[in-house]
């Protein structure tokens, strides 16, 4: 039983199908990569899995159940964690702070009496374990800055951070590595797989940076204009004539 | 039949000038974003000037009408375009909402004070015919001659619209506009003329609405005029914002529905009392809810669009420690000092209003948690109040229980209300969820405030002063610390739930609804308990007041515009903080009195102005001039610290941001990590 498992997904926008018939399957601590050009709809894939968008079509199960009237952040409860491509951080808030609000929110343990009579700061446990990922993702240093003041690469690794903290069982990676440097970006793989390692969960991959693709991931699925061209292990798929053409072609 | 006909036909004309004045509030709304609230404000400056002109100076009826509407309509849009909303056009919605909310409660004001309408009131205002109540007769149907102008000029300015938006180059770039504004910006459109136009357009049919509703009262009156754009909004969300003919339609069909309810409620019930006057609440409350039209309006948004701005950080957030402290004692020792002087110095009159002071503070720090903490603007807080305090009066008074209970019941009681409304409000998002609210408030004003059993009939209830063992409340000194110790409670409260989930979470919510509820937050829990918090804290407020004054006074204390005023007063200080909300609470009650009345000699209805004129700036300064003038006095407090102690300011440092677009390589400041 796969872990996620999307069904013949669509999605269409005013006069375009962004996703076709769109099936993909994530097994259980498994690293997976999607990849495929700009406009390909992976960003759109990933609004469907975590419930922003609505799918024309198709099901998505996870963990055995069907996702479709599941709202968003229920589905979060249930185990989905995601990064954004075009960074959404809290505006005002230091990386522990973004830790903190999420590890509230898996917990589920707060309620308006309790900020009311002023039990409603962080508890010490759940300091610890804001800590702890803290340090897993080396943001210490800068645990205690605002957002706003911090670089991209830091900036991503907080949304890596903030993810984790809702213990997902699949976290779903949009670009990581866009608008990072070549060391920036080596150092989130590395990271990564460590945080892979220590954590045990599948992560989905979205990801342009071949090299960086290849140094993760096992299996691959390529989307091209809203379908599914190729699908398998990474070395069959980068083997593959269609995938050259449509997607390396550019850039071998 | 017969009746059923006739009813349709009284119902066309006051359809017909709801019919204009839809036209205009789409026009702006779809030309430049701004639901203008304060287009009834309009429609009175025109109307009050036909009135000086005709009336008071004895001014044929074309030449009043030529100044009045066709020259002074258009010249005040194309003002409030190049003075105000032309800066705006990119700024969020509610800052939008809160600037046209200003210029609601300061135009009439700045109206009443030039044209002198607070010494001689305006009795008796005339429409634009000669023996306007002069009826014709079309067999056994009837209209009068200003009814019958009423449908004509309507008429005339419909297809002079329809022929500009033809025959003209600015109408048809208009006409692109309001179709499909992001497609005409694409397409290079100056923004700037047809936004110019179109307010002088819509102005133009304020002014010529206000002109022909003016015989239908008795008095002209600024609330008049303000119901005017509950119409207007009911029948623009008939055309789910965007079709002009549909709100043409919509107005026309809010009129004669309204005429017709008249005709077949039977009179003398209650429902047909309440129901008529209040038809546009309901339609407008129920088109916002239920209109597929609206429904659909947030799926095709992108869902990672952009929400409003989050706020920049608190003021004193950024400051050291030791000052921080400092500020702390030193507001601590101005407020004992303060209340030593009111116990000891203060005679009766002044001790009930620092009381009121402190009650309306309570009341206040509501607005504290929608606007500060959860973003929202809320039009409706003082029927929250309102709901305190009649329940508590109600309650007291009918079962005998103590008020100290009654005051909290009244508070859970709003706070029940408040989550109710939200409910299906919320789901709408920002703009909505503020026209729902006023259109609840009006719908409590014109209907439940009707029934004796809410607001006691046509003498307020009376309420008791507690007593508590020895301490008899009865005593204006004691009930003065009362009401300080409550406001200590609540102030203490607000300041634990904004560091606290329910904080944390508005905060993230703010920042990215998507980000939020990608970890699990609930966005609509969220903001249906910040709406709750902020209801029960109105109620609470209210209560309080209504023990203080004795009474449960609804139509002195809690109507609808006094609750506009109340968001405009508190947003033009500074929504965020606890301080902003009892400088409000001291402004309403201790400024005009003190500064206005005593020390500069001039008339109350300067504090509309210079509130609704101070809300016009949140546009520029969100968090309200408090807080702004805070930040800069403790930038350069900060200043003069670090340069003794010989540090850079943090000003100095350039800080790397996250706004760059994504493919930029972004500096690196934090990159020690
Ligand atoms: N909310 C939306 N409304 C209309 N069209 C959309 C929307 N979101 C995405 N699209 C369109 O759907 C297609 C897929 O977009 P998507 O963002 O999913 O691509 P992507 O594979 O993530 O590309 P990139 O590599 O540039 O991030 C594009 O043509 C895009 O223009
Ligand atoms: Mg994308």
């Amino acid at each position: 039983m796969s872990l996620l498992l999307a069904d013949a997904v669509t999605k269409r926008f005013a006069g375009i199908t962004a996703l076709d018939n769109v099936s993909i399957d994530v097994e259980a601590d498994e690293i997976v990569g999607l990849i495929g050009p700009n406009g390909a709809g992976k960003t759109t894939f990933f609004n469907c899995l975590l419930g922003l968008l609505k799918p024309d079509g198709g099901e998505i199960t996870f963990d055995g159940r069907d996702l479709t009237r599941v709202p968003t952040h229920r589905r979060a409860r249930l185990g989905i964690g995601r990064t954004f491509q075009r960074i959404e951080l809290f505006t005002g808030m230091t990386p522990r702070e973004h830790l903190l609000v999420a590890e509230r929110a898996r917990r589920g343990t707060g309620a308006l009496w309790k900020d009311v009579i002023g039990r409603g700061r962080p508890t010490a446990e759940e300091q610890e374990r804001a800590e702890a990922t803290l340090t897993l993702l080396g943001l210490m240093p800068v645990a205690d800055r605002k957002v706003e003041a911090l670089s991209l690469g830091i900036g991503r690794l907080v949304e890596v951070g903030r993810a984790l903290m809702t213990e997902p069982s699949l976290l779903l990676l949009d670009e990581p590595s866009s608008g990072l440097d070549r060391n920036e970006t080596s150092l989130l793989a590395s990271t990564l797989r460590e945080v892979q390692r220590e954590r045990k969960m599948a992560i989905l991959l979205v990801e342009h940076d071949v090299d960086f693709v290849r140094s993760l991931v096992s299996r691959v699925f390529v989307l091209d204009f809203g379908t599914l061209i190729a699908a398998g292990t990474t070395h069959d798929v980068f083997a593959d004539a269609a995938v050259r053409r449509a997607y390396l072609g550019e850039m071998v | 039949m017969q009746e059923l006909i006739s009813a349709v036909i009284r119902g066309v004309p006051i359809g017909c000038v709801y019919a204009l004045v839809a036209l205009g509030f789409v026009l702006t709304y779809k030309t430049s974003g701004v639901f203008n609230l304060a287009f009834g404000a309009q429609a009175f400056v025109s109307a009050a000037v036909y009135y000086v002109l005709r009336i008071r100076h004895g001014w044929p009826i074309w030449a009043a009408f030529v100044i009045a509407v066709v020259l002074l309509g258009p010249l005040l849009g194309l003002l409030l375009d190049r003075a105000l909303f032309r800066y705006l056009r990119t700024a969020p919605t509610v800052a939008k909402l809160v600037t046209s909310l200003g210029l609601l409660v300061a135009v009439p004001g700045i109206v009443s004070l030039l044209l002198n309408f607070g010494n001689s009131p305006a009795y008796g205002p005339t429409g634009i015919m000669y023996h306007g109540d002069v009826a014709y007769h079309f067999g056994s149907y009837a209209l009068q001659r200003d009814q019958i102008a009423t449908i004509v000029v309507t008429l005339l300015a419909a297809i002079g619209l329809t022929a500009i938006f033809r025959f003209t180059a600015i109408g048809l770039r208009m006409r692109a506009v309001v179709e499909s504004p992001r497609m005409t910006e694409l397409a290079g459109v100056n923004a700037d003329r047809v936004g110019a136009v179109s307010w002088m357009l819509s102005s133009f049919f304020a002014g010529l609405a206000g002109v022909l509703l003016a015989p239908l009262f008795p008095q002209l009156s600024s609330e008049n005029y303000f119901l005017l754009i509950v119409a207007a909004i009911a029948a623009a969300a008939f055309a789910s914002l965007t079709s002009l003919p549909m709100a043409f339609l919509g107005g026309l069909l809010l009129g004669i529905v309204n005429q017709i309810l008249t005709v077949k409620l039977p009179t003398d019930s209650i429902l047909a009392q309440g129901l008529r006057p209040s038809l546009p609440f309901v339609a407008l409350f129920l088109l916002l809810v239920l209109w597929p039209g609206l429904k659909n309006r947030r799926e095709v948004t992108d869902p990672l669009a952009g929400v409003d701005p989050p706020p920049p950080g608190f003021a004193a957030d950024e400051r050291s420690v030791a000052l921080t402290r400092a500020t702390h004692v030193f507001g601590a020792l101005v407020a004992l000092g303060f209340t030593w002087w009111i116990l000891t110095q203060a005679d009766s009159f002044w001790l009930a209003l620092f009381t009121q002071a402190v009650v309306f503070s309570v009341i206040f720090l509501s607005i504290t948690v929608i606007n500060g903490m959860a973003g929202q603007i809320s039009l409706c807080q003082a029927t929250f109040a309102a709901i305190g305090a009649l329940a508590t009066a109600q309650l007291a008074n009918n079962f005998g229980m103590s008020v100290l209970a009654t005051m909290v019941i009244g508070a859970v009681l709003a706070a029940a209300v408040g989550a109710l409304l939200a409910l299906p409000a919320l789901r709408l998002g920002g703009i909505f969820l503020a026209l729902a609210t006023l259109a609840f408030a009006l719908f409590f004003e014109n209907v439940m405030v009707k029934f004796s059993w809410v607001s006691g009939g046509r003498v307020p209830p009376t309420v008791p002063r507690p007593v508590i063992g020895s301490i008899n409340f009865n005593s204006d000194k004691n009930f003065f610390l009362l009401s300080v110790v409550v406001l200590a409670i609540v102030s203490v409260v607000v300041i634990f739930v904004r560091s606290g989930t329910t904080g944390r979470y508005l905060d993230a919510l703010r920042s990215s609804e998507v980000a939020a509820s990608s970890i699990g937050i609930n966005p609509a829990r969220a903001r249906i308990t910040a709406f709750a918090l902020s209801a029960g804290i109105a109620g609470l407020g209210g209560g309080l007041l209504a023990i203080q004054e004795k009474f449960a006074n609804y139509q002195a204390d809690f109507s609808v515009v006094f609750g506009l005023f109340w968001v405009v007063l508190v947003v033009s200080i500074g929504a965020r903080t606890v301080e902003g909300a009892i400088q409000g609470g001291f402004g309403l009650k201790i400024f005009p009195e003190l500064i206005l009345l005593r020390l500069l000699h001039v008339s109350s209805t300067w504090q509309f102005i210079v509130f609704g004129l101070g809300a016009i700036a949140y546009a520029k300064n969100p968090e309200g001039t408090l807080e702004a003038g805070k930040r800069k006095s403790l930038n350069f407090i900060q200043r003069l610290l670090d340069k003794r102690a010989g540090r850079a300011s943090p000003d100095d440092q350039p800080v790397a941001t996250l706004d760059l677009p994504p493919t930029e390589p972004a500096s690196a400041v934090g990159s020690e990590a």
